[in-house]
């Protein structure tokens, strides 16, 4: 790793006082110019130089450096949210690709900076990661790497059982380790952070209840990057073309700058870019700002050749998308300002399984049905929402989940093998509560049989839905 | 780097030398996935620690583009770019990759040698090639410029030319034009012959195995030849020159006369592909059951008097299968036991492709 040379240097300089000149406020943000592999193996580590050993990470490493060096990908940009905020640059590319690369790091660290999402993720995780680096190191030396590892990737298993919704306020403490509870409480309000349940009660080894919390810790850290994908990505798209086209580039580079842009931008011949979403729907709320389309007015008015002359001169455009970076999530994000107009004018379609044909086809364009798979496919990541509710069930301290069915069913043999994890963890029997094959059905692991039985012989409620209210306009 | 330690795990992991219970959410690395026009995909092998999940089929998605409610979608795995840092990990999963590259990189994976064709000396083409200028030719290969470049220096030096008034005239003696020669090139063209048995005891798995290696040599071979053609023979008791798409489906029952499918190739051989002119390539899979040891005498006495003679190498591969004896092997590694014109490569499953691969091109010949 090496500092700027002092062309990029000055670049860098000229490009931050562009972007705070147009109101971005970021964190101080360090370039650090890498080679291929350098950076291969710093995104393989999700952006850490200094992260516990783990074999997923030479698995990342392994593919990242195949498809870089079978010429089919690059990774132009990787920054990492911290205070401050560290971005790399790869070594050879052209003049151009940096400052492109540059301006659109800075328009991530204002998101970073101000999104709320983020407001309680940890700013010091540079350090953080390498402490939690050294402590599964120590273990390791300890009780060997074997014992270890397999006791992460249960961890691993259950990292996404975290309340992502929660992280607007600071992240919950759990219990100090104790060495194992007889049983669980149950509650009277399902839990969504199982990891917090699981380190309150499951009987676990220190060095075991330390990894997990850093399981935890790390889980919530990058819960809000992948909850705001497409507004951050379509935040820093749309900074990194003002940027670049109307103050940093030279005439001589709008050709290659463009060429970038828009490979960065391409949609696939189906399939979904975030980049591109994103992008266009800052530039839609900014235009539909700038000419007043919001309102009681706007959405009473069924003329369409109003409509599409409307323009009131409001000029609140650029007001509303920084309070939009401010206030929004992918999720709010995308059901307050996906339009009809929009998805039309995207082409955008929702396809489906066709088990006759045995592949994927376009199914439907109705406005209706676009946004409810859209939401969906973002709600909680794209994941089951797992509940915890009991930790004596039975009486017996077994632990009790629900899954919160939203009509999609999970997939059979992975739910077999997570439930065997959270036995190693529990150490008592698994119970989930979810829907297969149509039908309400719990299943349950006790370390030696797996069984099912049908729902209704049980009282389980299912939990309402928590955490993700709009707002209004 | 500590990466390369993380890496080292990761690969013992899918070799299943550690962690025996993830075998089962390793998605092979088979290098050869579907093949899409001139491109291959390769899977990367993965392994997905399990999570709660939705089962992919059932969830389809949002995507944008042309196409009517009916028409498949395309390109559902993997995204275009990796933006890896933003997100807690996307996978890439397959790869596409060009089928010439796709030799260069089993070429480079296995260190296999350029082949060397053989007889590349007595077949020749002969092109037509402009090497050079003359002050004679026909009017249709005049170079203009050539030529008024010439008229323009003689009438500088005797002194007609006019700055003023610059008209340039050629006369016949200003005239150039291009001339050209006949050069020879040696050309080079291949034949594979793919023998196989389809006898009962030849599974599915096996002709899988079939189908990977007979992929593998045709990419390699085409990269090294400019015309490969391939021709297809399945044998029982008696063999049949069949099309590929039958020649990897079809399963017959009965006996294995090794014999019927030799004699078959080498009246192939003899018809259509003189053997001075090509590079000939016979390429024979078994499970290494032949009916009788009289047949294999047969067999033996055809490689010695005309395929290992005439052929660049004689492959003969022999794929492990439940039933088969592999006793064939077993008789030509005695009776050919120094001769590296045939060569006998041992594939016991899927993994072995790529040493026999190896084994069968790594001669350069």
């Amino acid at each position: 790793m090496a500092k700027l040379t002092p062309e990029l240097e000055k670049a860098q300089k000229e490009i931050r006082a562009v972007a705070i000149g147009q109101g971005l406020d970021f964190y101080e943000t360090v370039f650090e110019i890498v080679t291929y592999k350098q950076l291969n193996e710093v995104a393989a580590k999700g952006g850490f130089p200094n992260r516990y050993p783990h074999w997923r990470f030479g698995m990342d490493y392994e593919q990242l450096s195949k498809s870089y060096e079978f010429g089919l990908s690059k990774i132009y940009e990787l920054v990492i949210n911290n205070d401050p905020c560290y971005a790399y640059l790869m070594e050879g590319n052209d003049f151009v690709d940096q400052k492109l690369v540059m301006a659109h790091v800075y328009g991530h660290c204002d998101f970073f900076k101000n999104n709320k999402w983020f407001a309680h993720t940890h700013r010091k995780m540079m350090d953080e990661m390498g402490n939690h680096a050294v402590r599964i190191r120590r273990y390791i030396d300890e009780y060997g790497v074997d014992m270890v590892e397999d006791f992460v990737d249960k961890c691993l298993s259950v990292e996404n059982l975290v309340d992502a919704y929660s992280v607007y306020k600071k992240l919950e403490k759990p219990a100090p380790h104790h060495g194992g509870k007889e049983s669980g409480p149950t509650l009277d309000r399902v839990q969504r952070d199982v990891l917090k349940y699981l380190l309150d009660y499951a009987p676990l080894e220190e060095w075991q209840y330390d990894v997990l919390s850093i399981v935890r810790e790390e889980a919530y850290y990058f819960a809000p990057q992948a909850m705001t994908k497409i507004m951050n990505e379509g935040w820093a798209s749309y900074w990194h073309a003002k940027l670049m086209t109307e103050k940093i580039l030279h005439d001589c580079e709008i050709v290659d700058f463009a060429d970038r842009h828009s490979g960065a931008m391409v949609m696939p011949p189906s399939g979904f870019n975030p980049y591109k979403i994103g992008i266009e729907l800052f530039r839609n709320i900014e235009e539909r700002w700038n000419k007043g389309q919001f309102g009681k007015e706007w959405s009473d008015c069924d003329d369409m050749a109003a409509r599409v002359k409307w323009d009131t001169k409001a000029g609140q455009g650029r007001e509303k998308i920084f309070q939009v970076r401010r206030d929004y999530n992918d999720v709010t994000f995308i059901d307050e300002f996906l339009t009809e107009e929009f998805c039309h004018e995207h082409k955008m379609f929702v396809y489906r399984f066709n088990k006759r044909t045995g592949q994927f086809e376009v199914d439907n364009r109705d406005f209706g049905v676009i946004k409810k798979k859209f939401l969906f496919q973002i709600t909680n990541m794209g994941m089951p929402i797992i509940n915890v509710v009991d930790g004596n069930f039975n009486g017996k301290g077994e632990l009790l989940l629900t899954h919160l069915f939203e009509g999609v069913e999970m997939q059979p043999d992975y739910m077999k093998a997570t439930m065997e994890n959270i036995f190693a963890i529990w150490k008592k029997p698994v119970n989930i509560a979810t829907v297969m094959e149509g039908e309400g059905r719990i299943f349950s692991w006790d370390g030696q049989d797996y069984r099912h039985q049908p729902f209704g012989d049980y009282k389980v409620d299912q939990p309402e839905v928590e955490d993700t209210e709009k707002e209004d306009t | 780097m500590s990466i390369l330690e993380d890496h080292r795990r990761f690969r013992e992991i899918i070799k299943g030398r550690i962690k025996q219970h993830f075998k089962k959410y390793v998605t092979q690395g088979e290098m050869i996935g579907k093949q899409e026009k001139e491109f291959v995909k390769i899977p990367v092998p993965s392994i997905e620690i399990p999570k709660f999940k939705y089962g992919p089929k059932d969830q389809g998605g949002v995507g944008q583009g042309q196409g009517q409610p009916g028409d498949a979608v395309q390109g559902q795995q993997g995204e275009g770019r990796g933006q890896a840092g933003d997100t807690s990990g996307s996978h890439m999963l397959e790869v596409d990759v060009s089928l010439e590259e796709l030799a260069d990189i089993l070429g480079e994976e296995l260190a296999l040698p350029r082949i060397q064709p053989k007889g590349n000396k007595s077949i020749e083409t002969v092109q037509t090639k402009y090497t050079g200028r003359s002050p004679i030719g026909p009017n249709s290969l005049r170079l203009f410029k050539q030529s008024y470049k010439e008229a323009l220096k003689r009438q500088i030096t005797d002194g007609t030319y006019n700055p003023e008034d610059p008209v340039v005239v050629p006369i016949k003696h200003d005239m150039r034009f291009r001339t050209f020669k006949k050069v020879t090139r040696p050309q080079a063209n291949a034949v594979v012959i793919y023998m196989m048995d389809v006898s009962g005891s030849m599974g599915d798995e096996q002709k899988e195995i079939v189908r990977l290696e007979s992929f593998w040599i045709n990419t390699w071979l085409r990269r090294n030849y400019r015309g490969l053609e391939t021709r297809f023979i399945i044998h029982d008791a008696a063999a049949k020159e069949v099309d590929e798409k039958t020649f990897f489906s079809t399963s017959e029952s009965g006996g294995t006369l090794i014999s019927s499918a030799y004699k078959l190739a080498k009246k192939i051989i003899e018809e259509e592909y003189p053997v001075h002119e090509w590079n000939i390539y016979p390429f024979h899979f078994s499970d290494g059951d032949n009916w009788s040891g009289e047949d294999t005498r047969v067999c033996l006495s055809l490689l010695k008097d005309f395929f290992l003679p005439n052929a660049n190498i004689f492959g003969y591969g022999q794929v492990e299968s439940k039933y088969g004896s592999g006793q064939f092997l077993k008789d030509l590694e005695k009776a050919f036991v120094a001769d590296d014109r045939l060569i006998m490569s041992k594939i016991e499953n899927r993994d072995k492709i790529m040493q026999s691969i190896k084994e069968f091109l790594g001669r350069g010949r």
